[in-house]
């Protein structure tokens, strides 16, 4: 019985807002308002067709690429300067102010530096997806527990073998939170750099759309971004609880307490 | 026996150890800073060696000379602050009402269990989409107006705002709260002593939070959409052929982001005083 | 006695820990703070001592010098005859904090085979040694646990078995006891004496409470209060076989315990360590 209470509480305002929307729009309403059925056929023609290939995957494609490097930039240079405290002095006022610029404004220079290709459009993704990882990396890696480090001190475990077995999992709470963050603006910069300068993507096609007025059309762009976010969410949210999952035990167990 | 009162006499190791400790302690004040701003001149030198010498025209990458001299020379024209301002204004206000929207929605659904489970998946699908994805929607709906990148940045903020106010209700004691139901507090009452003190940290953290959201969606949306603001400077700019003048607005943006940075946080920390030192005043 | 190439007078053969005029001096804003003045002492091969002294008498200042952890100002530090500079293979410390003294991302087992693993021990002899360590102190069942999944006192345990598997010369614990609760304090107080004689180990034990430094040593050291000495060196000449109910009722416990309460108060309202004169 509380199975079906459940599932009425998701599908519930869901399916009201649906149908709300399905009758609102039947008469005749603004050009900008899409209406629910030519909106789903627009969404199965357009993204379930030739362009998953063309346009989804590539998106895709250097939205994952981009993340990568930035995650392992991120912990390579956030593990080193987190530990060296004289790299942390040397670096701290310039990472704050690069990581201060709202990314999206690069895109142009970088434009013009490297050209309207992949490499641009990584590079962007990058630039901006870097900075949450690194400086989550170097707060978690300052934050490892005192009595734990000494205990590892004491025993002998120096060098890589710290790395891999203090430093690393020990930050790996704060990273993920970065990693997180640095998702959220991935997306962000994969669909902006595409909608100013692509050839193919997301992006580019909805501002196509856009300029071409095919308002069902972009409209499911929109969707469709609305999936991209919640699935990318989705298994980040699993690789974390895999990651963390001692974390998450940690936690509970000193909450009962 | 011998006396152990006495210090035993200090030897040469230990004056070069106590030295060593003190010149450790002045390292670690003027550190910081010495360090820092080497670490800045490092990076323009690298620049300005890499415009020279590296692979890229310095056509297309500028010298640092060139770049910071026209920062500063922006400063004398008013369509530069009117650029600026425009930014500014736009992130304002759209800070302010997907604040205040976030503040009230959370609140009224963060109070009612069946709302809040009725609105979970809703607000989960919604949540995710990446505000930007309306921009082109907004362009077609309001052209390049203040309306069009106010939309991108209430959409965006407006949720940040409310998970965090949705996390505030949350911790409202449970105790304390059926507390206030047997003292016969009205709603108005328990609103003031109880919810919102609790609510206001989550509050101010999601305002603090939204504050940079809030300016890279403003700026995003003036760079596709054409609205007045920096965004908008920096892609006239590019159609323009000035690289001088796009590298001076991205360091612009760099410095209002720090100056933004700095003031959430140090507004966060000036209403979470207050708030502490209200805290105290509460009835246990 | 010869002086060998580290300046240490050559030092009796079966002395495992030698700490000699070691001083520690603090140096701040507010000028120099003498935490520790000068400690001498010697443990030998199988001794049980029991460091005792009023807060703030720079027990944990001196426990982290002994472990290479903190540089000390003055003084030496020797393991085994060998000067020890930074932490020192053949040291194990068990810290009070038992849940933040071991890592909470790997199992029970694997946190007591990491120092075996770092140091380059055969697989085979690892998983033998672990499985012996933890069989010791009775959580050889939890070998695929989480330590956050197990209880203070059994935590305190994995850390003793991850001390003793690294089979040290010398055992350090720093006030290991002082976060357990009553019960669990008198198992895991038999429970080091056990492995203590077992494996015929040599510890040095600091603690705050005088009759669980009684109970235990076979030597108790009380600690002046800051500016630190050693106050008084008190051997305790209780039977070997102990146990919490007969040993603390024995007339020759009281003794002891009264006298290293009276060095302690002493202590407390002397700074510097003047020594106490009492009848013999």
């Amino acid at each position: 019985m509380s199975i079906l209470k459940n599932v009425g509480y998701w599908l519930g305002l869901p399916i009201l807002l649906i149908l709300i929307w399905y009758f609102a729009t039947l008469g005749d309403v603004s050009t900008f308002v899409p209406r629910p059925l030519p909106l789903w056929e627009k969404f199965a023609s357009v993204w379930l067709g030739e362009n998953i290939l063309t346009d989804v995957v590539p998106s895709l494609g250097r939205l994952v690429l981009g993340l990568a490097t930035s995650i392992v930039l991120g912990i390579v240079l956030g593990v080193l300067i987190g530990s060296i405290r004289a790299a942390r002095w040397l670096s701290e006022p310039l990472l704050e102010f690069l990581r201060a610029i709202p990314s999206t404004i690069m895109i142009p220079v970088l434009l013009l530096i490297i050209g309207m290709n992949d490499q641009m459009r990584i590079t962007v993704i990058v630039l901006g997806c870097l900075w949450p990882v690194l400086l989550n990396t170097i707060t978690g890696v300052r934050s490892i527990d005192e009595v734990l480090s000494n205990s590892a001190k004491v025993y002998g475990i120096r060098g890589w073998k710290r790395v891999w077995h203090l430093v690393l999992p020990g930050a790996s709470p704060s990273i993920m939170a970065g990693v997180r963050q640095s998702l959220a603006v991935g997306l962000i910069l994969m669909v902006v750099s595409e909608m100013f300068a692509s050839a193919n993507g997301i992006g580019t096609l909805i501002t196509n759309f856009q300029n071409r007025v095919a308002v069902p059309e972009m409209w499911s762009g929109v969707l469709l971004l609305g999936i991209v976010g919640v699935l990318l969410s989705a298994i980040l949210a699993l690789i974390q609880k895999g990651v963390l999952k001692w974390y998450d035990g940690l936690k509970a167990a000193s909450h009962g307490n | 026996m011998k006396d152990m009162t006495a210090p035993p006499p200090v030897t040469e190791t230990q004056v070069i150890r106590v030295v060593k400790a003190m010149r450790r302690d002045r390292r670690a004040q003027w550190g910081p800073v010495v360090l820092g701003t080497a670490g800045v001149l490092a990076f323009l030198l690298v620049w300005q060696l890499y415009s020279q010498f590296g692979p890229i025209s310095d056509e297309f990458l500028p010298y640092p000379a060139q770049v910071l001299s026209q920062f500063f020379a922006n400063f004398a024209y008013a369509s530069f602050w009117a650029s600026v301002g425009a930014t500014l204004w736009a992130w304002m206000l759209g800070l302010a009402i997907s604040s205040i929207a976030g503040l009230v929605v959370g609140v009224l659904i963060g109070s009612s269990r069946f709302l809040r489970k009725a609105t979970f998946t809703v607000l989960e699908f919604l949540r995710p989409i990446p505000s930007v994805a309306l921009i082109p929607i907004a362009a077609l709906a309001f052209g390049p107006q203040l309306g069009a990148e106010l939309l991108v940045i209430v959409y965006g903020c407006f949720f940040v705002v409310l998970i965090q106010t949705l996390y505030g209700v949350a911790d409202v004691d449970k105790v304390a709260y059926e507390t206030t139901l047997t003292m016969g507090m009205t709603w108005l009452q328990r609103a003031r002593y109880l919810v919102l003190p609790t609510l206001l940290p989550y509050f101010i953290t999601g305002v603090r939070l939204s504050a940079t959201i809030a300016l890279i969606l403003g700026i995003s949306a003036e760079l596709i959409i054409g609205t007045d603001g920096l965004g908008q400077s920096v892609a006239q700019a590019q159609l323009n052929g000035a690289p001088v003048a796009m590298y001076a607005l991205i360091i612009t943006a760099g410095v209002l982001g720090i100056v933004i940075n700095l003031g959430a946080r140090a507004a966060e920390r000036k209403v979470l005083f207050w708030h502490e030192s209200i805290r105290a005043e509460v009835p246990a | 006695m010869a002086t060998d190439t580290n300046g240490i007078r050559s030092i009796r053969g079966d002395v495992r820990l030698h700490v000699e005029n070691l001083s520690k001096t603090y140096h701040g804003r507010a000028g120099a703070v003498e935490a520790v003045r000068s400690l001498t002492f010697d443990l030998h091969q199988g001794e049980f001592a029991c460091l005792v002294g009023p807060s703030g008498s720079g027990k944990t200042t001196l426990l982290k010098m002994i472990s290479g952890l903190l540089e000390p100002t003055g003084g030496i530090v020797a393991l085994d005859g060998k000067r020890v500079q930074g932490p020192a293979k053949g040291l194990a410390v068990v810290f009070q904090e038992y849940a933040r003294s071991l890592f909470p991302w790997m199992t029970v087992e694997a946190n007591v085979e990491l120092p075996l693993k770092t140091a380059g021990v055969p697989k085979a002899e690892r998983k033998a040694r672990v499985l012996e360590a933890l069989n010791d102190v009775s959580l050889g069942h939890a070998l695929k646990s989480y330590p956050w999944q197990l209880s203070g006192g059994m935590q305190q345990r994995v850390a003793i078995a991850r001390a003793v598997a690294s089979r040290p010369t010398v055992l350090l614990m720093d006030e290991p006891f002082a976060a357990v609760d009553a019960q669990t304090r008198g198992e895991l107080e038999d429970l080091v004496r056990k492995v203590w004689r077992e494996h015929d180990m040599t510890i040095l034990f600091i603690t705050h409470d005088i009759d669980e430094s009684v109970y235990l040593g076979s030597r108790v050291i009380v600690l002046s209060s800051s500016p630190t000495v050693i106050q008084d060196d008190i051997a305790v000449d209780l039977p070997d076989e102990r146990d919490q109910i007969s040993t603390r009722a024995l007339p020759r416990f009281a003794e002891l315990r009264t006298q290293v309460y009276e060095e302690v108060q002493f202590a407390k309202t002397n700074a510097g360590g003047a020594r106490v004169e009492r009848a013999a």
